[in-house]
């Protein structure tokens, strides 16, 4: 096996450095207060929400499943304040995650929001949609996006009810109201988010938004840090969009799972990973492997250290594999 | 002792339906599901094990419910006066437990047949051979479920875009007498129809293929009836004998009576066929 340099390790911000301003905000106590029923005793962590750059804030989530402890809350997420509104950056895997991010912004901020923007159709970026309703926003999305929910809103519903349990109650599907099919600008008041429908990558629903005002991108699950990278719409199509997001003039990105300072290097940490799955299925299938054949025997780079491979590598290889076949 | 009781409450449920599960696991005669089917498709024959006709592959825990490989091998070669006739393919705790009737023939060679399958909940997974009026069964546990609930196509506007496409393919031809491995894909959404629409709460139109016919130098090869417990895109691989070289043909036809079809033509001079797939 050739040694592949080791994939750049995710690091914490530096202390002072403007990406690292943590703020602690009162929700620690909200928290423990709207879980205290089911979690006596158990200290739970506090929604803790981050200032990646002047009005940018950033909730990351936990890399784990989706679990009645974690309420969901698996998936990065996030706001940002305009002199007029706000408009907040996927929403978390339930609503009571999604009401602990408008109480962070609310600890921020008085202003309106103005938009829900979800980066793509994942049960753990958008099932925190419903906490948002009261303040009658325009919910954003791709334009294959409201088609998405509908066709695997029953799946995605009865999944987190199932592994979360009692937390994900009101959880309901909130459809888009305004979809892009290209790019479309989006001004908060004195600041313009850009945001682009990339074709099929990560899934069919993929939509980027980048804050021209601080050159924060959010990435949504197009760049996966630490966490597995998923395949969950064209192996292809995902190796093509992540070579053009590169062009992008960015000073920082946020990822939909994990973090990190140098994006182009987790970036390209990425494409390695599904750059060398589809060499490898390729070679499989030149090879006249069957599907099960070559689920057990493809595996990927150990030093690359992705978390949740054991739940989701093999079913990656069988997404590409059932892919691929089509274009031998 | 905290952690101990939230796990216990968390997942209560889970370990409910896992011990159920169990059960069922232990004995493959005991499903209901399954002494319904046999009485209905089988009515009363007995059933001997596969050892010596059929070896079923599965997977012990599916990486996706909605793609579960499952390969049948032959375990003896398909003679005029002695080969599988039939073969059932059943999913017992799938909405449709039928996935595949296999209708095979001597001139398959080898009544080998590979497919993937969507699994709803845990299941015994079955393929029952018929062989010279009698009826052999192998049975193979599999974990998966959401198979037949979960979302249909990763990319549904390139599903559309591409439907019916098909491919018709084999490996290089050896002797004419030597069995090769044929497959046939077809790009279809393979949709039961069972999710439901959230915005107008009502039920997708079901678009799921029925049959699936081969023929080879003019004669029957294989055929199968077939419906959405296969996986989406079906995919089908099996075996026929060269002989002199002649024309596959492949006819598909789906549950709105939509047709689809494909040819391939083998020249054993030259080893290989070229395909002529929509």
């Amino acid at each position: 096996m050739n040694s592949r340099p080791r994939s750049p390790a995710a690091r914490p911000p530096e202390p002072g450095a403007a990406a690292g301003l943590r703020l602690q905000l009162g929700i620690a106590a909200l928290a423990a207060l709207a879980w205290s029923g089911a979690w006596a005793g158990s200290a739970k962590p506090a929604f803790a929400v981050e200032k990646a750059a002047a009005g940018v804030y950033v909730h990351y989530g936990q890399q784990e499943e989706m679990t009645p402890a974690n309420a969901g809350d698996v998936a990065n997420m996030g706001f940002v304040v305009g002199e007029r509104c706000v408009a907040v950056i996927d929403t978390g895997g339930t609503r009571a995650v999604g009401r602990m991010l408008r109480a962070a912004i609310r600890e921020v901020t008085p202003l309106p929001v103005c938009y829900v923007i979800n980066t793509h159709v994942h049960p753990d970026h958008v099932f925190g949609n419903a906490a948002f309703l009261d303040d009658h926003p325009e919910y954003v999305g791709h334009a294959h996006l409201a088609e998405a929910m509908r066709r695997r809103g029953p799946t995605y519903l009865r999944a987190v009810l199932r592994d979360v349990g009692s937390p994900a109650e009101g959880t309901t599907l909130v459809l888009p109201t305004r979809s892009v099919a290209d790019t479309m600008r989006l001004d908060l008041g004195g600041r313009v988010l850009d945001l682009r429908a990339w074709p099929t990558a990560h899934t069919d629903t993929d939509l980027t938004v980048f804050d021209e005002a601080s050159g924060v991108l959010w990435l949504g699950d197009l760049l996966f840090v630490g966490h597995i990278p998923v395949v969950d719409g064209s192996l292809q199509g995902f190796i093509g969009v992540i070579s053009e997001l590169k062009s992008i003039p960015a000073r920082q990105a946020i990822p939909g799972h994990g973090r990190t300072d140098g994006w182009l290097g987790a970036l390209a940490a990425e494409a390695g990973y599904l750059e060398r799955l589809r060499t490898d299925v390729r070679a499989a299938l030149a090879a006249k492997k069957s599907l099960a054949e070559a689920v057990d025997s493809i595996g990927y780079d150990a030093s690359e250290a992705w978390l949740l491979a054991d739940r989701f590598h093999r079913r990656n290889v069988t997404a590409a594999y059932a892919e691929l076949e089509w274009a031998q | 002792m905290h952690n101990r009781l939230r796990v216990l409450s968390a997942t209560a449920g889970f370990w409910l339906t896992l011990s159920g599960a169990a059960l069922g696991q232990d004995n493959p005669d005991a499903s209901p599901v399954w002494r319904a089917v046999r009485a209905d498709l089988f009515s009363g024959m007995p059933i001997a094990p596969a050892a010596d006709v059929l070896v079923l592959e599965t997977p012990k825990r599916a990486e996706d419910a909605a793609i579960v490989p499952v390969a049948i091998h032959a375990q003896f070669p398909q003679r005029a006066d002695h080969y599988i006739e039939k073969l059932w393919l059943i999913v017992d705790n799938n909405p449709s437990p039928i996935a595949a009737v296999f209708h095979l023939t001597p001139q398959s060679g080898r009544a080998d047949i590979e497919t993937r399958i969507r699994v709803e909940q845990y299941t015994y997974v079955r393929a029952v051979a018929l062989v010279d009026g009698k009826l052999y069964m192998a049975a193979n546990y599999v974990k998966a479920s959401g198979g037949c609930s979960a979302p249909a196509s990763k990319d549904a506007a390139a599903a559309r875009a591409t439907l019916g496409r098909m491919r018709l393919r084999a490996d290089e031809i050896g002797a004419a007498d030597q069995p090769v491995l044929a497959q046939l894909m077809i790009s279809h959404p393979n949709d039961s129809g069972l999710a439901m629409d959230q915005v107008t709460r009502t039920y997708a139109v079901p678009h799921f293929v029925r049959t699936v016919e081969v023929r080879y130098e003019g004669r029957p090869l294989m055929s199968a009836d077939v419906d959405f417990s296969i996986s989406e895109n079906p995919n089908f691989r099996f075996f026929f004998v060269p002989g002199h070289g002649g024309e596959m043909e492949a006819k598909v036809v789906d549950n709105q009576d939509l047709e689809f079809t494909a040819s391939i033509k083998f020249d054993p001079a030259r080893r290989g066929a070229v395909s002529t797939a929509r």
